[in-house]
């Protein structure tokens, strides 16, 4: 039974980072139908711009922590600006290919500055983070997670239920052609939701930085394990990318607990295509509304 | 007078993908606080028209080739949208497309994107003062609401952005009579009460010529007839093939279609 919750701790923790990774990749889908291959290097990015405020300038965690999230934010929306916004118009698979030229290049960038090997955070959580209760007990880190986590949802939840900004964003998913008729600025939507999408992916670096320790090629497969995730949760849904997320976590913990560690990265592919045999637009996919 | 003109378009040529053309030599005047309507078959070339003005031909990869449109005094031929939406032009839509998975208000609130960060309050209230109809509903997403109910909303979506000079694509598209009827009484009203000038583009040719101040008739890309809206109901050939009343009451036979269409390319 211990060793059951504590699977179960684990995996809703590392399932809600995956969700929290999968959201930014929602949004860009969302705003612009963009398959981001470049996800999982954004993470990887914000995980070492961190990694260099920490160790290198030696600045406060707290300090570093929003400078990371502002420089995520930020090259977010550089990316958009110089790489992405060119192509508005052309044929979604060449913004698509982009994306995954991008993705080799910041991977090569950042095995040039860092190389390959494995680099750690200096520890600075406190221990009295953790919570110790009964059979229960979840290691500072993860109490962690599931704090920002949690911050995070609600805030990007408010933002696009009541500012009128997420409403534009909302409303360039829904119907470009009518945001447009409207003066809807949609380049800036989209601008936006890669600045966000950045700021989101930069966060989980860090957080799975604080888990695992920072290595490009472990942080930059977190991209891929995106897919499954939102494939999951329906493309097009923020709830569920998160929901998604803890589903895919719980089974990979599961499986490594209970099964065998080595068949923990494949069982939630298993599962995946069963889910999407009974509903294929995911669990949580928009069904068209049919009647217009 | 001069001064009372708010949209001048001289001569414009639309042509789409560089090849094909669809507005040949289109002029037209819009007074300030008038009703324009554009007239016209399928295919004539009234959205374009209106899509030259707002200047949503370029996501469709249309270009103004020829003429100028002047808002203003300014010309704005083949601008983004943003900047014309900006300026004061907003254009509804044909086939209403609202925003499905938003709620009515909300719906609403995309309708501020023009002037974003300006309280917006006053101006829900009196959308819903035009359609009480979306007051009820405020609340329930756009994808689940009726064709009248959705007309309703994307022109008062429209209003929120104070448009100066209010492009309407075939409001009366598939809506019963008499909320046809509806619609049209609030127009008139929106245009007298708001001083929102107002181009209308329609299939229902009596409806619109009686709200209307002057028309304009389309044929292949061309103006073909225009006058006051007075004149035009009672002009013997809008009468037969748009009122589709006979000219003289009696004999219609196919020889009148050939004298119209003999006179059409006088025209």
């Amino acid at each position: 039974m211990n060793f059951f919750m504590q699977l179960l701790v684990n995996g809703i923790c590392v399932g809600f980072l995956y969700g929290i990774s999968a959201m930014g990749f929602v949004m860009i889908f969302k705003s612009s139908s963009v398959l981001n291959f470049a996800h999982g290097e954004l993470i990887a990015i914000g995980a070492f711009l961190f990694l260099v405020l920490v160790t290198w300038a030696q600045l406060p965690i707290a300090l570093s922590f929003f400078i990371t999230l502002a420089g995520c934010f930020a090259l977010g929306f550089i990316v958009e600006r110089l790489f992405l916004r060119p192509l508005i118009g052309e044929p979604l698979i060449f913004v698509i290919m982009l994306t995954v030229g991008l993705a080799a290049m910041f991977k090569g960038l950042i095995l040039l500055i860092f190389g390959g090997n494995l680099h750690t955070y200096p520890r600075f959580l406190p221990a009295s983070l953790g919570i110790d209760y009964g059979p229960v007990n979840i290691p500072p880190v993860y109490v962690a997670t599931l704090i920002i986590g949690i911050t995070f949802l609600v805030l990007f939840g408010l933002f696009f239920k009541y500012s009128s900004q997420g409403i534009y964003m909302r409303s360039v998913a829904d119907n470009q052609r009518a945001a447009l008729s409207l003066g809807v600025h949609v380049r800036r939507v989209f601008a936006l939701s890669w600045a966000i999408a950045a700021l989101v992916a930069g966060m989980s670096g860090i957080v799975l930085g604080i888990i695992n320790g920072i290595n490009v090629h472990d942080l930059s497969s977190i991209g891929l394990k995106v897919f499954p995730v939102v494939i999951l949760g329906g493309l097009d849904s923020i709830g569920g990318a998160i929901i998604g997320g803890i589903i895919i976590g719980l089974l990979e913990t599961f499986t490594g607990g209970y099964i065998s560690p080595s068949l923990r990265d494949v069982v939630p592919y298993i599962v995946l295509v069963f889910i999407l045999m009974v509903k294929p637009y995911g669990l949580f996919g928009l069904v068209e509304i049919e009647r217009v | 007078m001069e001064d009372n003109i708010l949209l001048q378009i001289n001569n414009i040529s639309v042509v789409y993908s560089d090849v094909i053309q669809v507005l040949k030599g289109v002029s037209l005047t819009v007074e300030k606080n008038h009703i324009v309507s554009l007239l016209g078959s399928n295919g004539s070339g009234k959205t374009t028209t209106l899509k030259a003005i707002s200047g949503l031909l370029k996501p469709e990869n249309g270009k103004v080739t020829d003429g100028t449109i002047l808002y203003s005094g300014e010309p704005i031929q083949n601008q983004s949208p943003e900047t014309i939406t900006r300026a004061g032009i907003i254009q509804v839509l044909e086939g209403r497309q609202p925003f499905k998975y938003l709620t009515i208000e909300e719906n609403l609130r995309v309708g501020t994107a023009t002037r974003w960060g300006k309280p917006y309050r006053q101006d829900i209230d009196l959308v819903y003062r035009y359609f009480p109809a979306l007051l009820a509903r405020r609340k329930s997403l756009a994808g689940y609401c009726s064709g009248g109910e959705l007309q309703m909303l994307v022109m008062g979506r429209a209003l929120m952005a104070h448009p100066e000079l209010l492009l309407l694509d075939e409001p009366s598209l598939g809506l019963a009579p008499l909320v046809v009827k509806e619609i049209f009484r609030i127009i008139k009203r929106i245009n007298e009460e708001q001083g929102t000038t107002i181009v209308l583009v329609e299939q229902n040719a009596n409806m619109a010529l009686q709200i209307a101040h002057t028309g304009y008739v389309m044929e292949n890309g061309k103006i073909v007839m225009e006058g006051r809206a007075l004149d035009l109901i009672e002009n013997p050939d809008i009468k037969e093939f748009y009122l589709g009343m006979a000219a003289s009451g009696d004999s219609r036979s196919y020889r009148d279609v050939k004298s119209y269409r003999r006179r059409k390319r006088w025209l």
